[in-house]
């Protein structure tokens, strides 16, 4: 039992490890997505940010700061991606990909101007984003030590919990919400009624690349403490399917990123106690993810306008 | 519509001179970073260009572009029948480990029979990675792109566990396959390679990369088969109407593009690599196949031509760090050349710029005639 309640304590840990960066990404995918911008740079976005985070907070000090420019990042590269595509008509996934390649373009040659070296230096405790409940429970029972492992964790994975409630009201309880799900629906309709599509969309977009910035700097700042070139690998497109997986929803993408995040927890702790092969471990989360995807999910259906460049003339 | 054209819509119809366009300004913005960074331009882009020019240097890059060739074939020929294959990654890396495992277990074979088999084998095990994606579609509504994803990472440890199977794994300390068997490889022989001063992984897999192109291009535009995958592709409830079947349709696109991306693992292996080492990160094959597929407007020769700008690209790249100019400086000027090409819609709108220099009655017609296009 009390073996149990460590391990499960330790997978819980990990658990909150591992969503927060791809929760951050996701919900910033629904914003573009739902409003109906395909937006397949949050990758690039995410590395801007995991860059930009870490290298603010060492020349600052500051974590917050760092944290809060890591999402300004993010959001630059949304600016450009919404300029392109919903101001200018380009194709969003051309565009997308384009910023996948030059926010890790960019970041890193940066990264060998400031730091002579690929990777950044590694930040200090005090500039981390800070631990909290850090020492509030006593470790010594085993009750004490699972409220540990859950609780004492970074101040970024509370936020992130927050975000989502927060980014639910927006998208369902405010006037907001309801204009940019009705741009992605029908924007010719939405123009009639005054409502400004362009504008929304590009809000959206912006959105989306600021919580894809705070999601990467998660990863480097909070999970790790330096920014590499190979911080930044996979998570975006794995939020992009979270949210495929949530059915375009803030608290769907919640589930798929607790249920990815969970599985990579899994994952630590088989993969260290049980003979199973290391790499068939770490097939779990995208097979469990295909398994469930197939077993409750099925079909999702993609909001109407959803990759379509709205232009004003037509 | 008279037949001299306006030179705006001559630039605005042209989808060459876009990418070329294009490919100017990233070059530009690649410069505008050089000089940011206080590095000499014309060094650096002087070495990128001298290092791909002489023969060696052109050996290498065709060498290198084959399998960028392939996946952006693979990207091509989904994008052309309506499906966004973002899963050649995970395609290419099952064909090469089939083409791996076939190299080492059935070495023994005489090439012209070990060779077809590898390249068999990677393809047929391409197109079930693409099969699975198509399948899980038609049955269950699974939105492709999200399957592919998670098929990229499980064909990734898949393949770094078989790399671990005993009767695969290195006889060495490497954290890798055994070689393949010499029967296999596509090298150029020896005394050709010193003759003709070429690099020395030099191979003949370009040449299966552009029989590949012919034959996507004919798949494509020349037969039925290829009509029906395009009518699917345009409009899935016209195609159906029509009498075709759209399931089928979906799961033949995905298998001719997963038997592309994974024969080009197959040519990858069996010209340059010989072996596949135990990953930590993925290769990044497939994203690059999309990058050359749109660089290639989705044309299999376009593909062809824009995997050996890309190979020629990421091999003088490499070389750039002789000049201090960052290797990453590629990435932007490849992501820059994407993002003008996303972008050079804006030059269709040319198409009516001389509507104002003309009278009423003429820009009427041509309007006209725009709408019937």
């Amino acid at each position: 039992m009390t073996s149990f309640m460590n391990e499960f304590g330790i997978i819980l840990y990990a658990t909150l490890i591992y969503t927060p960066p791809l929760l951050y990404a996701a919900l910033g995918s629904c914003f573009s997505e739902v409003s109906g911008v395909v937006n397949i740079g949050i990758e690039g976005m995410m590395t801007a940010g995991a860059f930009t985070g870490t290298v603010v907070a060492y020349f600052t000090g500051s974590p917050y700061l760092g944290f809060i420019c890591g999402g300004m990042a993010g959001m630059l590269f949304g600016a450009i991606h919404a300029f392109a595509t919903v101001n200018l008509g380009a194709d969003q996934t051309i565009s997308g990909t384009a910023i996948n390649m030059l926010g890790p373009g960019i970041v890193i040659m940066i990264a060998r101007v400031l730091f002579n070296s690929t990777d950044t230096i590694p930040l200090t405790p005090d500039q981390k984003i800070p631990t909290l409940f850090k020492g509030v429970f006593d470790t010594s029972t085993v009750f004490g030590r699972f409220m540990d492992n859950v609780f004492a964790t970074y101040a970024s994975t509370y936020l992130v919990f927050v975000m989502v409630i927060v980014v639910w009201f927006v998208f369902y309880k405010t006037r907001f919400g309801l204009r940019l799900r009705a741009c992605g629906e029908h924007p010719q309709a939405c123009e009639t009624l005054g409502i400004n599509v362009i504008a929304t969309r590009f809000a959206c977009v912006c959105i989306s690349g600021f919580l894809s910035g705070l999601g990467g700097a998660c990863v480097t700042m909070a999970t790790s403490n330096q920014f590499r070139p190979i911080s930044i690998v996979g998570q975006g497109f794995i939020a992009i399917a979270a949210v495929l997986f949530g059915k375009f929803r803030p608290q769907g993408a919640l589930l798929g990123c607790l249920l990815f995040g969970f599985c990579s927890g899994l994952k630590v702790v088989l993969g260290g106690s049980s003979g199973v092969n290391v790499h068939l471990i770490s097939m779990i989360p995208y097979v469990v993810t295909v398994i469930v995807l197939v077993l409750f999910v099925g079909k999702s259906r993609v909001p109407a306008a959803n990759g379509k460049p709205y232009l004003k003339s037509k | 519509m008279d037949k001299k054209k306006n030179v705006f819509t001559i630039i605005a119809e042209t989808r060459i001179i876009h990418i070329l366009l294009s490919i100017l300004l990233g070059f530009a913005v690649g410069a505008f970073f050089l000089l940011i960074m206080g590095l000499d331009v014309g060094a650096a882009y002087g070495r990128l260009i001298s290092s791909v020019t002489s023969v060696k240097g052109f050996s290498y890059v065709v060498v290198y572009s084959i399998p960028y060739i392939m996946t952006g074939l693979s990207v091509a020929f989904s994008f052309r029948t309506g499906i966004f294959n973002i899963g050649s990654e995970g395609q290419f890396v099952m064909g090469s480990m089939a083409a791996a495992c076939i190299g080492i277990l059935l070495g023994q074979l005489p090439s012209a029979i070990l060779i077809p088999l590898c390249f068999l084998g990677a393809m047929v095990v391409g197109a079930v990675w693409g099969i699975i994606v198509g399948f899980l579609k038609n049955k269950w509504g699974i939105n492709e792109v999200l399957s592919m994803i998670m098929f990229n990472w499980i064909a990734f440890y898949l393949s770094n566990f078989i790399a671990g199977i005993p009767a695969i794994h290195s006889d060495g300390t490497a954290e890798a396959t055994k070689n393949i068997s010499e029967n296999a490889s596509t090298l150029l022989s020896k005394e050709l390679i010193a003759d003709l001063g070429l690099c020395p992984t030099a191979n003949w897999g370009i040449l299966v990369a552009l029989l590949m192109t012919i034959i996507a291009w004919l798949i494509i535009d020349k037969t039925t088969l290829g009509y029906r995958l395009k009518a699917v592709g345009f409009n899935k409830t016209a195609a159906e109407y029509g009498g075709i079947n759209v399931s089928r349709s979906i799961l033949t696109a995905l298998a001719i593009s997963g038997a592309l991306a994974g024969l080009g693992g197959a040519l990858q292996l069996m010209g340059m690599g010989s072996r596949i080492s135990v990953f930590s990160s993925q290769e990044g094959y497939g994203f690059a196949g999309i990058v050359v597929a749109l660089m290639g407007c989705s044309n299999p020769f376009g593909a062809f031509f824009a995997g050996i700008f890309y190979g020629a690209l990421i091999y003088g790249g490499s070389k750039l760090n002789l000049v201090g100019a960052p290797t990453q400086l590629i990435n932007v000027i490849v992501g820059t050349v994407v993002l003008f090409i996303a972008i050079s819609v804006i030059f269709q709108r040319l198409k009516y710029v001389h509507i104002n220099k003309k009278p009423k009655a003429a820009a009427v017609q041509s309007v006209k005639e725009g709408d019937d296009k």
